[in-house]
């Protein structure tokens, strides 16, 4: 039996800007709902009364602990009480929270308070006595195994499987349980100026010269000829080129990056 | 002898068959409660199978013969052989009578074994059906002798008519019997079903086109019950259980459904009958075609889950049904197809969250966005910037609300629109949109069983349609037309809905808008949520004919058109088969050799647009017709 703590935060629906449940954190649940021999518990800070932590208890969860932790406060100290009270062998949670600061420091907080060991980037997790396997999704479909001795906290980001549909009627029935919590108001967030995210435009290089219609097409061209290209090469040479390109990619690790990281 | 004989072994063949009915009744009443009125139905029931029953039945005119005779042949000489138990009665006049009902029904039985064992349709099955000819026939030729030989005054030596009476009864006894589970059972169960149907307004008659009028819409569920949708055919209302037992696997519904035709693992045959399987647990006792590309039903029985893997419907079976409701339009006994698939979809959606494919991505935006694809509300808007369209919150009063619908988001369903516009402007129409403020009208969840999101977009539409002034909402969506005029008001909102095809119709009839000639030939295929589901197939084929094109057929028309595969949410469920379910339909397109296949709803345009040519030129009416103005 592994004790698994899930962190769950509210999110925002990027178009409609609603409350939903947050998409790391979902993914997180969905990891922990599928562990086998496992004990989830839930944790979220914040206001028990929010719709939308009904979609977590609709994934599956009988009950969900809610540390009222007031608007504007920090909710890393009652977290970190919380947890220390439950002591998890694995404490998940997404990378990042989808709305508030949403500055990616709670896990790490809490792991330094608690002394555990954090991973990042997990996409699958596999427990076994006194240890836990990650296999964290890097960039361009790498993925890396890394082994953490537990206790430990992991980040889950989008790599993860996605977290199953929340059910209307498992969602009526979960209950949320509030802990009254005394909260610190957030002196840091008070300072900050909130305001709506929107994409930058990005500046694009654009080549003088030639007609219109040319510096239009060297614009929307798409690049191509990054690659070589082989006729009819021997079996080895061809190995050899795919070779070189993972290796050139980091999806294989070649001679001289033995580092661990490739 | 022979005849009063025969007479006394009718009353105890229909004891019997009383008993086993109502042994049989308990599988069926122990479904849960539901409100019938079973007076008016009582009174409602000649009516009810006179004029609607025979409608269907009428539609394959040798079968409604065979049938009158048959059952008309074999009641009377029921009753008659009952009244011959009376010495009193016992007479040539009653054996007459007896006589020409036997023969009527010998004609109709020989007409029931020419059909079963000559023509041999695909969609009938076999088991204790296939032997049904030879009771019948058995049954009305033992007696007819019998009936004969009193009237000759005993002609014939003992012996013989006392075989021959014994050969009748046994045919009758197969027969009487089967109320429990042969082939009679239909006529028992199918009278009570028309008594307690649960859609008593499908049988009140014809509203004022003269279009017969389709009680098409879901009834709400109460969120607030303890279980919500079916999962074991107990949670079934008792009258749907009856339904079910009324089936009488006549095939009907089978070769008229869109994903059978396709391959798709779904015939609505076989699901009634694993239905009734299921209320009867054990085995299968059903010998006719099966969910093309899956085998046997797995564990059944009245309290184990409908749908599963390993259980009665498998979920592709459950999720292929695109609710054309094309079955429930061809069943002869009523049964509602469409509600039952709808009632364990809202279990397995609601409960379970289990929806194959994109459903609960889909499922997800719609509950928090408002809209299927999760896009911002003013995308709905924002390609029609150029048309500068009166927005409706800033308007006091107005004529028209133009209901966008979900096309809005689809390029091609944009320009569908865009030609609408074009010539609601042409003909100087006062409208106006909702725009941003428009959300999704709750179909599609409706239709894959999410009733909670369904009725909350419903109730809010709602409130934002009646915080405005207008007389009437016109839209190109079938889908919408259907839910915002057949299902709002079960939430409060009443409102005058049209489809485009129809405004257009009377624009170009007021005056309107002139139509030049157009030149070449077309076909036009009806969308289910407009025919079958509102009963609208002529104004859309009167607006085309005045175009000045040729109008083919398609094999499939009218009120029995086949699905372009897009309805139900089949196009996020995405559940394969051996072809498409566009592919199919566009073939009958083909056939008739039109350029042109002339579509009525965005849906429609971009399944059948999907097929690979060659193929006839998809285009929206409303696109016809701006091509004609100009
Ligand atoms: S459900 Fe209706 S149409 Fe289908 S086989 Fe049964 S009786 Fe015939
Ligand atoms: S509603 Fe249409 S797709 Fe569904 S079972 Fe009936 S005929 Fe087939």
């Amino acid at each position: 039996m592994i004790r698994v703590a899930a962190l769950l935060s509210i999110g925002r629906h990027p178009a409609s800007g609603r409350a939903r449940r947050a998409g790391l954190d979902a993914r997180g649940l969905e990891l922990a709902l599928r562990m086998p021999n496992a004990e989830v518990r839930a944790f979220h800070a914040g206001d028990p009364h929010a719709a939308s932590l009904r979609d977590y208890l609709g994934m599956g969860l009988e009950t969900l602990n809610v540390l009222n932790v007031a608007p504007g406060c920090d909710p890393v100290p009652a977290l970190v009480e919380a947890l220390r009270g439950v002591g998890p062998d694995l404490i998940i949670c997404g990378m990042r929270a989808e709305a508030g600061e949403g500055s990616g420091m709670v896990p790490y907080l809490i792991a330094e308070a608690l002394g555990h060991a954090v991973v990042c980037d997990a996409a699958a997790i596999e427990c076994a006595s006194g240890t836990a396997r990650v296999v964290q999704g890097l960039p361009r479909g790498r993925r890396r195994e890394v082994v953490v001795t537990l206790p430990a906290v992991v980040l889950v980001n989008s790599a993860a499987p996605a977290a199953r549909a929340p059910a209307f009627a498992r969602a009526r029935r979960g209950r949320i349980v509030p802990h009254p919590v005394e909260a610190r108001e957030d002196a840091f967030l008070a300072a900050c100026e909130m305001r709506p995210w929107r994409a930058r435009p990005k500046r694009m290089a654009v080549p003088s010269g030639g007609s219109a219609q040319e510096r239009m097409k060297a614009l929307t061209e798409a690049k191509a000829g990054e690659g070589r290209l082989l006729v009819n090469p021997v079996p080895e040479e061809a190995a050899r080129a795919v070779r070189d390109y993972l290796v050139e990619k980091r999806f294989l690790r070649g001679a001289g990056d033995g580092d661990g990281r490739g | 002898m022979a005849g009063a004989l025969a007479g006394w072994l009718t009353v105890g063949l229909l004891v019997a068959a009383v008993v086993i009915a109502v042994h049989h009744s308990r599988r069926w009443r122990a479904g849960a409660a539901a409100e019938v009125d079973l007076v008016a139905g009582l009174k409602a029931l000649p009516k009810r199978y006179l004029v609607d029953v025979h409608d269907v039945v009428g539609r394959k005119p040798f079968n409604a013969r065979f049938h009158a005779l048959t059952a008309g042949g074999f009641l009377a000489s029921l009753v008659l052989l009952v009244l011959a138990v009376v010495p009193w009665f016992r007479g040539p006049l009653l054996w007459g009578l007896a006589a020409l009902a036997l023969a009527l029904m010998l004609a109709g039985a020989l007409m029931v074994g020419w059909r079963r064992h000559v023509v041999k349709p695909t969609e009938l099955s076999g088991g204790r059906f296939a032997r049904l000819p030879v009771s019948l026939i058995a049954y009305a030729a033992g007696l007819l002798v019998v009936a004969l030989d009193r009237v000759a005054g005993g002609a014939l030596p003992h012996g013989v008519t006392l075989v021959l009476a014994g050969v009748g009864l046994f045919g009758g006894a197969d027969l009487l019997v089967g109320v429990g589970r042969g082939p009679l059972k239909h006529a028992l169960h199918g009278a009570l079903y028309l008594v307690a149907h649960p859609r008593p307004g499908r049988f009140s008659g014809r509203d004022r086109g003269g279009e017969r009028k389709r009680d098409s819409a879901l009834a709400p569920l109460n969120l607030d019950d303890a279980k919500l949708g079916v999962e074991v055919p107990l949670d079934f209302a008792w009258n749907r259980l009856l339904g079910f037992e009324a089936c009488v696997q006549c095939g009907r519904c089978e070769s008229v459904c869109p994903a059978y035709a396709a391959g798709l693992p779904l015939n609505p045959k076989a699901l009634i009958q694993d239905l009734v399987g299921a209320m009867e647990g054990g085995a299968a006792d059903y010998a006719g075609h099966g969910h093309p590309g899956r085998s046997v039903a797995g564990a059944r029985g009245p309290h184990l889950p409908v749908v599963g893997e390993g259980a009665a419907i498998h979920p592709n079976t459950l999720w292929a049904c695109t609710t054309c409701r094309a079955c429930v339009d061809a069943c002869p006994m009523m049964i509602e197809h469409v509600d039952v698939i709808v009632d364990l979809r809202r279990f397995e959606t609601l409960e379970k969250a289990s929806a194959p494919g994109k459903a609960p991505g889909v499922l997800e935006e719609l509950r928090i966005a408002d809209n299927p694809g999760g896009f911002p509300a003013v995308r709905r808007i924002d390609w029609a910037f150029d048309l500068a369209l009166p927005l409706a919150r800033e308007r006091e009063k107005f004529d028209v609300l133009l209901w966008l619908g979900d096309a809005a988001f689809d390029l091609r369903g944009q320009r569908s629109l865009r030609a609408f516009i074009r010539l609601l402007k042409k003909a100087g129409v006062d409208f106006a949109v909702l725009g941003e403020d428009e959300l999704d009208c709750g179909d599609l969840a409706r239709r894959l069983g999410d009733e909670a999101t369904f009725q909350d977009l419903a109730r809010r539409n709602i409130a934002r349609l009646e915080g405005l002034s207008f007389r009437r909402i016109v839209t190109m969506d079938p889908h919408a037309l259907h839910v915002i005029r057949n299902e709002y008001p079960a939430f409060g909102g009443a409102f005058e809905v049209v489809h485009h095809t129809a405004l257009l119709l009377e624009l170009v009839e007021g005056g309107r808008l002139t139509l030049g000639s157009l030149s070449g030939t077309l076909t036009y295929h009806d969308p289910c949520y407009l025919g079958r589901y509102n009963g609208v197939t002529e104004a859309p084929r009167r607006l085309l004919d005045m175009l000045g094109m040729e109008r083919r057929e398609m094999e499939f028309s009218g009120l029995a058109s086949r699905c372009c595969g897009g309805g139900g949410g089949t196009s996020v469920t995405d559940v394969a088969g051996d072809r498409r379910i566009p592919d199919v339909r566009m073939e009958q397109a083909r056939e008739t050799g039109a350029a042109c296949i002339a579509v009525a709803c965005p849906n429609c345009t971009v399944m059948l647009e999907g097929v690979v040519g060659p193929r006839p030129e998809v285009k929206e009416i409303a696109e016809l017709v701006l091509e004609a103005t100009e």
